[in-house]
């Protein structure tokens, strides 16, 4: 992407016509994320700059959405359900997943073409259809309503994520290691936390922070699942932002945003780590 | 000559302990992944096993009126006539038990899916079991007394054409069609709104791929073609928008696009707009393709960027050496190599939007929702729960179609995340 000296003027310009494109296009995917937090510390309940605002007062801004969230029953039961909800379904994906993933591994599987395809299948099928379908479901079967049908599917929802992050990992793992282990009179058990585990680990935490996102955002079928008591976080923004607008989102989304951040950090961390423990050089 | 077995040490054929090896290899794998099948078999497949079964489940005729539908057997619609007395004796019987316990209301609305005017009927049927003696004679004149549409043939050939335990009912609904006394026909223009969604669905589907691929191209280039340390900063501003909650990003566009939104509020301040003029962008078409474009560009661009990272730069140099320009060496060297990256990331995203439910919901109005916006109405308002599992199995088969293109395309081994 640099300018070469033989290149005409047209193709200068058209250089530099490219690099401003991009900038447009990168300003079209941060700008809409960013603009919602200066505007969560707006001292009024609309939902754009006021002039107070743009003129740097400090009257124009406040903490107040911030305190309507930290302070609101219905915010706050939202956010306990889903920091209740997300960690119990990760937990029974990752779990589940890495197994799976480690039996998909090893060489000889039957039927590895349509088990995967089954395993694969939560995360193609889309999200109106699994939510209808588990809710006609779990209706028959008690579960609908309660807090457990709502982790379960989670749990179901979050799993292909486990299985696509740590088949990934375990494709740079090298099988001899395992041999070494036994021939120095390891069981399968200690070869497992002691040389696999250690190795896989990067792919399993990634793909536990998928199946956490999956769940700690996912709205559509816990709209269909859940009733009142297990309202999350995500439910409560959908309600929020379809019946009346409340600006408690902006602090809400401005919070998430900075989470997010922090997950990608680390998500970048993992991912430096995995490929220096690989071998690889880290990029 | 005979074969000599080759024997292991403890005495056994190789061959068979071999094969004995296998088969608890294969058991060990196995065991590594029956928890999680039998989790997913349970927890997901079933239920959509079950939803494809509601879409043409129809026993509630036969359980309501069992009398009724038996006695309707012999009867043919065809011929002009009115079923006999024993059909409105099994009828009223039917009922009396249906009324005592509560069903018949269900039957009902059942029915008017079917055709308007039955949830009345046999509302007012609940009413009129309790005024007739059990047992009194001419049961069919006395029906017919109650309400006159006992006595049209209509009623009678719709009862009968739903009698069956399966039915294409709501599927032929599903596709604007409808099953009467003359066979399946289409409904008139007026009524029909689903193929007109599925059609739209389709149309916002592949302008919001389109936008996409727009968009993600270029950014994808530069990615790939940038020093890596600089490209994994620029990467950071696509994973950011990737790994933020799809909700934030939805209200920023809610905030963003309003009419007495930051974006309007520009324009009025730069005096491209006028105050009384404000651009309606939101709570219709615009405001669907513009969000979902932000919130699946990602997806187009990091499959895109992963293909042209593996694209060798030398081509491109021999084609300019030959004395192509670079306008010519881009699009018959460089282009032809990324379009596996199109492919890739045009058939996710396509797949991704063509079942979204949230954004359209929240931004689309009535000129921008699709047909899971629907789906979900009937589950949660019409409570026509047949229609919509049979909305939701003709969706299913439009996106499975497609993953199966992705996978021969790209391979779903390869599907990589972040």
């Amino acid at each position: 992407m640099e300018l070469q000296p033989y290149d005409s003027t047209l193709e200068k310009i058209w250089h530099y016509a490219f690099m401003v494109i991009c900038g447009l296009i990168f300003f079209f995917l941060i700008f809409p994320i960013l603009v919602i937090i200066p505007l969560s510390f707006n001292a009024t309940d609309f939902f754009t700059f006021t002039p107070e605002m743009l003129s740097l007062d400090p009257a124009g801004y406040s903490f107040k959405h911030y305190m309507d969230f930290f302070t609101n029953p219905d915010w706050q039961q939202a956010l306990w359900n889903s920091v209740i909800i997300a960690p119990m379904a990760t937990l029974l994906a990752t779990s589940f997943g890495t197994l799976a993933a480690i039996g998909l591994a090893r060489s000889h599987v039957p039927f590895r073409g349509a088990i995967m395809a089954i395993l694969i299948s939560p995360m193609i099928v889309p999200l109106i259809i699994s939510a209808a379908g588990m809710y006609f479901f779990y209706s028959r079967v008690g579960l609908q309503g309660t807090y457990w049908g709502v982790v379960l599917a989670h749990a179901v929802l979050g799993t292909p994520f486990v299985i696509i992050t740590v088949t990934a990992t375990l494709v740079g793992f090298d099988r001899s290691l395992e041999r070494a282990a036994a021939s120095l009179g390891a069981n399968p058990v200690i070869t497992f936390f002691k040389v696999q585990m250690p190795l896989i680990l990067p792919g399993v935490i990634s793909g536990a922070l998928f199946a956490f996102i999956t769940s700690f955002d996912e709205v559509v079928v816990v709209l269909f699942l859940g009733s009142a008591s297990q309202k999350t976080l995500p439910w409560q923004m959908f309600t929020g932002l379809r019946e009346q607008i409340s600006p408690t989102i902006l602090a809400v989304a401005s919070i998430l945003v900075t989470l997010s951040v922090i997950l990608l950090t680390f998500l970048e961390i993992m991912r430096r780590r995995s490929e220096r423990q690989r071998g690889m050089s880290p990029s | 000559m005979a074969q000599e077995q080759i024997l292991t040490q403890e005495g056994k054929p190789l061959k068979q302990a071999l094969r004995r090896a296998l088969r608890r290899e294969k058991m060990r794998s196995i065991l590594l992944i029956a928890p999680l099948l039998a989790f997913v078999l349970v927890a997901f497949i079933a239920p959509i096993a079950d939803m494809l079964f509601r879409s043409v489940e129809n026993g509630i005729v036969a359980d309501t009126l069992p009398e009724t539908v038996v006695a309707l057997q012999d009867w043919d619609p065809s011929t002009g006539e009115l079923p006999d007395e024993a059909a409105y004796v099994a009828l009223y019987d039917d009922l009396t038990v249906a009324v005592e316990k509560k069903i018949h209301t269900r039957l009902g609305s059942r029915l008017n899916y079917e055709q308007s005017g039955m949830s009345s009927l046999f509302r007012k049927a609940g009413r009129t079991v309790r005024s007739i003696e059990p047992g009194s004679p001419d049961m069919k004149q006395q029906l017919i007394d109650s309400d006159a549409a006992w006595g049209n043939l209509d009623t009678w050939a719709l009862l009968k054409r739903y009698s069956g335990r399966y039915t294409p009912g709501y599927f032929l609904n599903a596709v604007d069609a409808e099953m009467n006394a003359d066979g399946i026909e289409m409904k008139p223009d007026n009524e029909r709104i689903y193929l007109y969604l599925f059609v739209r669905t389709l149309m916002l589907s592949l302008i919001i791929t389109f936008s996409c691929l727009v968009l993600g191209y270029p950014i994808s280039y530069l990615l790939a073609h940038l020093p890596l340390r600089k490209a994994n900063l620029l990467m950071v501003l696509v994973l950011l928008p990737f790994w933020t909650s799809l909700l934030v990003r939805t209200s920023a566009w809610k905030v963003l696009l309003q009419q007495q939104g930051v974006i309007n509020d520009l324009l009025v301040w730069a005096g491209i707009v006028d105050n009384t003029h404000r651009l309606v962008m939101i709570n219709n078409a615009t405001g669907t393709i513009i969000a979902m474009t932000h919130i699946l560009l990602p997806f187009m661009i990091l499959p895109l960027y992963s293909v042209m990272k593996t694209i060798s730069p030398t081509y491109v140099r021999a084609a300019r050496s030959l004395g192509a320009t670079s306008w010519t060496s881009f699009w018959r060297v460089y282009f032809p190599q990324s379009v596996p990256g199109i492919g890739a990331g045009a058939v996710l995203v396509f797949i991704l939007s063509i079942g979204y439910y949230i954004t359209p919901e929240l931004v689309g109005g009535t000129s921008g929702i699709f047909i899971s916006n629907r789906i979900a109405y009937h589950i949660s308002s019409s409570l026509n729960w047949g229609l919509a599992a049979a909305l939701g199995t003709l969706l299913l088969v439009v996106v499975l179609f497609m993953f199966v293109l992705y996978d021969r395309i790209v391979g779903i081994d390869n599907v990589k995340l972040g």
